[in-house]
């Protein structure tokens, strides 16, 4: 298992399977603190009208151009359930449930309606993605992480999804006071002068980033999973926000190595012949994570 | 075509199904109303994404039975056990660990959809899987429904719509007024469970029509679409049950001469095109009336406050204050008062010092609610009132 | 009965408000059509610590929001030692309601202190020793030193007190915002914290503050603002704080007024 076929047919997966699960649980932390959790649920739902649009109109799949319609989708619905939720002084829960289900509808007719059989876009596709598929041909073993003619013919995905994750790192890490302090105290924050508005609009942002890159290559089902569960685990490990982060980053990783490794190997290890889904087997290993913190974690219920 | 599938002339089935989804949906706006009033919304979605592993393990059950897993009534009867199951997570994780309702939803969906997902993969391997059309139950698909199957969607949609009525006064009175349903002796958190029972099973029931990722829609939309509308808790339910029976009856009906679509999302936009319409048109909280009255009121406050600046011989800071002031001809460009100008300044410093008396007194204390800054006081009090306030106004402290 | 007219709207405080720390003019909030703060003008005198008093729902909190830019209001400006807000935010130190933030956040005291140092460590300024050491030595005048470490949901509600005042503290600066400092805390914190006001107004600091117990007033405050949507009167205290511009503030509320429910409120 440890040889060339495990670097030619996992080892790729596994790593684009890692930078996404780390690039969504990390902008999660502040999420789930802000009581946006379900922010994520929601960008990764617009994601797919924001493609598939950027696709009707350019009439190619590029990264590119997808990539700003996914996040242009992403700023717009945040935009609409904030403005519903002024103007109707409704809860932001409904709000959210309003937004993303009808722009999730328009891109599902969309997509349905338009001639997109001749590229990858459907909505399973979008969905679940296919983590297995980017499997790494040129690969002949460990040797050829140094080789440069075998390292050219890596899925693209890997590269893009490691922008996307560095990306989110620099972000968290150049705004880590201004957003520690507007996610704690938002009054304090707008005393100082500091922009909250456009601070939780760029976090709503670099996640979108994270979700519109992962999105690609493993759907919006770990997405959605990776931004609230490896959070809500870290939460009831510690009680500080740098720690938190740490360890989501770990319970994420951790989620995607032995999800992916169960997904393909364990139906082989228990006598059955094909693999099952590595995106469903990876927000599954999350949620048993969460539970096992929820029910022995050290800071899992409030201190009063 | 179209105008046949709204009168319900493509045949029994399509009837049946276009009435199904018709009931349906006012069960699903009726009863998303009560869950939006109590601001657990998106609970929904948690229940109805939990729904997917109880259907796929409900196949592989029937199929190692024996029959062939296609069974509407036994799927169905999965979804309901697996999502009962994910509602008791997000009950457990919100009032155990220090999650918040939000996270533990978000969870609890993500987790139990993934899961689904796995057991969906595992049943393609399956022989009897291939042709299992389980992805119907993502995204909805009513078009070309077998009869046994449309008649359980009308009957079962029926029996919710009847659930929902019975259930009715219970659950308005723990959405409009917790306190007094309390106070009388009704146990909240009974009426809770009797709210998600309902959620839950409107969910199920619509799972083939709407689709589990969808489905939330139907429950949320209606109710907000009312909101718009009306002040009034009790008419929100009408509304809501209103615009969830036409989504469902439309987008049925669309889904009926449209079978290559599937029919959750075209629902959900017939839905939202009518929160659309209500968002932007209704009077009152619509977005068009907010802007104007915003702009409106904005603009009558700068006034208000120049004249009140202008009277006591103040310069004037705000350009916006005397952008208005110069276009309503009662300053010249420097800011000094026309004659209008004048009149109009000592005009609201007069009222301004009237209302500050009304204000200082307890017997017009009735009056005095009316403040706001703006509006005159001879339109809230009787000349013989005004009198009785002038007499205590000291004249220089007028025209200072 | 001598009601003041509006506000002071005379010429001769013009230069009064170029001098003044804190000078708000034609403030004017609301939420939807009707005004919480209407058309309010405020000079704060320097070195001195003054009370924003009146009603529930009077606007006192909206004013001080409003004010800081923490919410947007309809109309109105203000000036610090005679410039933009903007330019001078941090001359100013701001301490929320306790009650408007998630305590259960993962935080600890001491971290807490630092946020309020954000403008002296920047970005990605490194918390350094002097930091540190002027954060324990705002959390020592506070009396919550041997706090530093705990996470901030374990505090009492007076500690939670503390903590927000030694992180204003930390921000060294000139003057002194808070909202509702006294609003169910202990008996010893509440003496704590205006012991700590008063050393800073000693120390030629400037405080404002909305206070909701009347009694305490006169005992803590220099100044004191009546507002009941507008200002009914303003001034020091010994002036402006009588029975005829209590009944005018508060109409016939007053006697509801002196058992304020904020004030019981945990």
């Amino acid at each position: 298992m440890m040889g060339v076929e495990f670097v030619a047919l996992s080892l790729t997966p596994i790593l684009i399977g890692v930078c996404v699960a780390v690039a969504c649980a990390l902008p999660g932390n502040f999420l789930l603190l802000r009581r946006q959790a379900l922010i994520g649920d929601a960008i990764s739902h617009v994601v797919l009208p924001g493609i598939v649009v950027a696709f009707l109109l350019t009439g190619v799949v590029a990264t590119g151009s997808m990539l700003l319609g996914a996040a242009g989708a992403a700023v717009l619905s945040v935009i609409a359930i904030d403005l519903i939720r002024r103007l109707g002084r409704i809860e932001a829960g409904a709000a959210m449930g309003v937004v993303f289900t009808a722009m999730f509808a328009g891109g599902v007719l969309l997509l349905e309606r338009s001639d997109t059989s001749s590229v990858h876009l459907d909505v399973e596709h979008a969905l679940f993605g296919n983590l297995e598929s980017l499997i790494w041909l040129d690969a002949r073993g460990w040797s050829s992480l140094l080789d440069p003619a075998a390292l050219s013919g890596l899925p693209v995905e890997l590269p893009r999804m490691a922008v996307a994750l560095v990306v989110v790192t620099a972000f968290l890490w150049l705004f880590w006071r201004p957003l520690a302090l507007s996610t704690f105290d938002e009054g304090f924050a707008r005393g100082l002068g500091m922009p909250t508005g456009p601070l939780g609009l760029a976090l709503v942002v670099v996640s979108a980033i994270a979700a519109v890159a992962a999105f690609d290559a493993v759907g919006s089902i770990i997405v959605i999973a990776m931004f609230i569960c490896p959070p809500a685990a870290a939460r009831m490990m510690t009680n500080r926000l740098g720690h938190q982060m740490v360890w989501s980053a770990a319970f994420a990783a951790f989620s995607a190595i032995i999800g992916y490794v169960l997904a393909g190997y364990g139906p082989i290890w228990i006598g059955a012949s094909a693999s099952v889904s590595a995106a469903g087997m990876i927000a599954t290993v999350s949620g048993v994570i969460l539970g096992v913190a929820a029910v022995a974690g050290p800071h899992r219920a409030k201190a009063s | 075509m179209l105008a046949d599938a709204l009168l319900l002339q493509l045949g029994y089935n399509a009837t049946l199904v276009t009435i199904g989804a018709c009931l349906l949906g006012i069960a699903a706006g009726v009863a998303g109303t009560f869950l939006f009033l109590r601001k657990r919304a998106l609970v929904s979605d948690a229940i109805s994404h939990a729904t997917l592993p109880g259907v796929g393990l409900a196949f592989i059950l029937m199929v190692g039975m024996g029959g062939d897993g296609r069974s509407l009534f036994g799927l169905l009867v999965g979804a309901g056990f697996s999502a009962a199951i994910g509602l008791l997570c997000v009950h457990w994780l919100t009032t155990r660990t220090r999650l918040g309702e939000d996270a533990a939803i978000g969870a609890v969906l993500s987790v139990f959809f993934g899961f689904g997902i796995v057991i969906l993969t595992v049943i393609q391997t399956m022989n009897a899987g291939r042709q299992a059309g389980l992805e119907g139950f993502l995204l909805g698909s009513t078009a070309g429904m077998l009869r046994g199957d449309a008649i359980l969607l009308a009957v079962s949609a029926t029996l919710v719509l009847l659930l929902v009525l019975i259930l009715r006064r219970p659950l308005e009175l723990a959405a409009f007024d917790p306190g007094y349903a309390q106070a009388t002796g009704w146990s909240m958190g009974r009426i809770d469970l009797a709210m998600m029972g309902i959620v839950l099973v409107v969910t199920v029931v619509g799972l083939k029509v709407v689709g589990l990722i969808l489905i939330v829609a139907l429950l949320i939309v209606p109710a907000v679409t009312a909101r718009f509308w009306t002040e009034r808790a009790g008419h929100v339910v009408i509304i809501a049950g209103f615009v969830g029976g036409v989504s469902g009856y439309v987008g049925a009906a669309i889904s009926a001469i449209a079978p290559a679509l599937p029919t959750g999302p075209i629902v959900v936009l017939v839905g939202f095109t009518m929160f659309l319409v209500s968002l932007l048109l209704s009077p009152g909280r619509g977005v068009l009336a907010s802007v104007l009255m915003h702009w409106r009121y904005q603009r009558r406050v700068h006034m208000r406050q120049g004249l009140l600046a202008l009277a006591q011989g103040q310069p004037i800071f705000e350009t916006l204050t005397h952008r208005l002031l110069r276009r309503a001809g009662l300053i010249l460009p420097d800011g000094v008062p026309t004659s209008d100008g004048q009149a109009a300044a000592a005009k609201a410093l007069l009222d301004e010092t009237r209302w500050s008396i009304v204000r200082a007194d307890q017997s017009f204390a009735a009056a005095a609610t009316r403040y706001d800054g703006l509006t005159a006081i001879e339109t809230v009090l009787t000349p013989d009132q005004l009198n009785e306030v002038d007499a205590r106004i000291k004249a220089p402290e007028v025209v200072t | 009965m001598n009601i003041s007219l509006v506000t002071d709207r005379t010429a001769s405080n013009e230069s009064a408000r170029m001098a003044s720390p804190l000078a708000i003019r034609g403030m004017t909030v609301s939420y939807g059509q009707n005004p919480a703060v209407f058309s309010v003008d405020v000079t704060v005198r320097a070195g001195a610590m003054t009370a924003i008093v009146g009603p529930n729902g009077a606007g006192k909190s909206t004013l001080l929001k409003a004010t800081l830019q923490v919410i947007k209001p309809l109309a109105g400006t203000v000036s610090v030692f005679g410039k933009p807000l903007a330019q001078m935010r941090d001359r100013i130190a701001y301490v929320p309601q306790r009650a408007s933030v998630d305590w259960d956040f993962p935080t600890r005291v001491i971290d807490v202190v630092l946020m309020g140092m954000y403008r002296q460590l920047g970005l990605l300024g490194r918390v350094r020793r002097h930091h540190h050491e002027a954060a324990m030595a705002s959390l020592t005048r506070v009396g919550m030193a041997d706090f530093a470490t705990r996470q901030i949901g374990q505090l009492s509600g007076g500690q939670q007190q503390r903590v927000f005042l030694a992180r204003a503290l930390a921000q060294e600066a000139d003057i002194y915002v808070l909202d509702e400092p006294f609003a169910g805390v202990d008996a010893a914190t509440e003496k704590a914290i205006i012991a700590v006001l008063k050393e800073l107004r000693d120390a030629g600091r400037t405080v404002l503050a909305v206070h909701h117990d009347l009694v305490t007033v006169p005992e803590y405050f220099d100044d004191v603002v009546l507002l009941n949507t507008q200002v009914v009167a303003a001034g020091p205290v010994a002036e402006v704080f009588t029975d005829a511009n209590l009944q005018a503030t508060y109409g016939g509320r007053l006697t509801t007024a002196r058992i304020d429910p904020e004030s019981v409120a945990g």
